[in-house]
């Protein structure tokens, strides 16, 4: 909850976010997305979100980028970048960061100007508010039907991704 | 030291959302804007779990475990596809992939 500890996290995360955009190699891509994916965790953290934060560095950092590193391995391993005639679309890119720009400015004053009428963080146990065991309790009773839905999702995205990928003889 | 406020996290969080946004309008590889989308995603996916700790319940938790859930099985989808396109032509810039529209 340290102020420092937000900072820190919080340009890690901007960082990582930017190098995404910035970046040429899709590696260098998928490596700075894991450094937003790790800074996100740590706020996760600072917001007592033990489990969360645990799943986001299992799942995303790892899982979800090893699927990326996979596919650029697989398809990108050459020379030639992905994007056809990069930087002839210089008045869409000027375009698209002018009104991402005008997005950004517009929600982070909200969030400025709603600090003065900011309600305080409620008081919780810091030792059991978060954990796995308070979470899957409340997953598996309350919110059985979030879990329900999840095994669906994850269901119909095997199956999507099989008849995708896997109809070829070769 | 001062404590990290609420409308901190939110700030970031639009930060971080414009952010990913920005890089799906800018940049023209399917692999760079799916990673943008992902960034997006998690952007309100702390604003859930800041809310949550605002009020003290764990329900935007329950929300958030829900959107990683969804964005892994987007982003295996997304990935399967993007394998597909790559199968077809030599490279995938977004502005090729116009398929269905004729």
């Amino acid at each position: 909850m340290n102020i420092l500890l937000f900072i820190v996290a919080g340009i890690m995360c901007i960082a990582g976010a930017l190098g995404v955009i910035l970046a040429k190699m899709p590696v260098h891509q998928v490596l700075s997305t894991v450094f937003n994916f790790i800074g996100l965790a740590v706020l996760f953290l600072s917001l007592s979100a033990e489990f969360m934060a645990v799943i986001q560095m299992i799942i995303y950092g790892g899982a979800v980028m090893v699927l990326f590193l996979f596919v650029i391995a697989l398809l990108t391993a050459r020379k030639d970048p992905m994007e056809r005639d990069h930087g002839k679309l210089t008045g869409q890119t000027v375009a698209g960061w002018a009104i991402g720009g005008g997005v950004m400015a517009m929600l982070a004053l909200v969030g400025i100007i709603g600090q003065a009428t900011d309600k305080p963080m409620a008081q919780v146990d810091f030792n059991t508010w978060g954990t796995v065991e308070h979470f899957g309790m409340e997953l598996l009773t309350t919110n059985i039907l979030a879990f329900e839905l999840t095994a669906f999702v994850l269901m119909v995205a095997v199956i999507g991704v099989v008849i995708l990928v896997g109809r070829q003889k070769a | 030291m001062p404590e990290a406020s609420m409308s901190m996290y939110v700030a970031l969080a639009a930060v971080l959302f414009t952010l990913g946004g920005i890089g799906v309008l800018v940049r023209r590889s399917p692999l760079a804007i799916l990673m943008s989308v992902e960034i997006m995603w998690n952007a309100a996916n702390l604003l859930f779990l800041a809310f949550a700790r605002q009020h003290g319940n764990l329900d935007g938790h329950i929300m958030a475990f829900l959107v990683i859930t969804v964005a892994a099985a987007e982003v295996a989808i997304g990935l399967a596809i993007i394998v597909l396109l790559f199968r077809k032509k030599d490279h995938a810039d977004v502005d090729d992939i116009a398929e269905l529209k004729n």
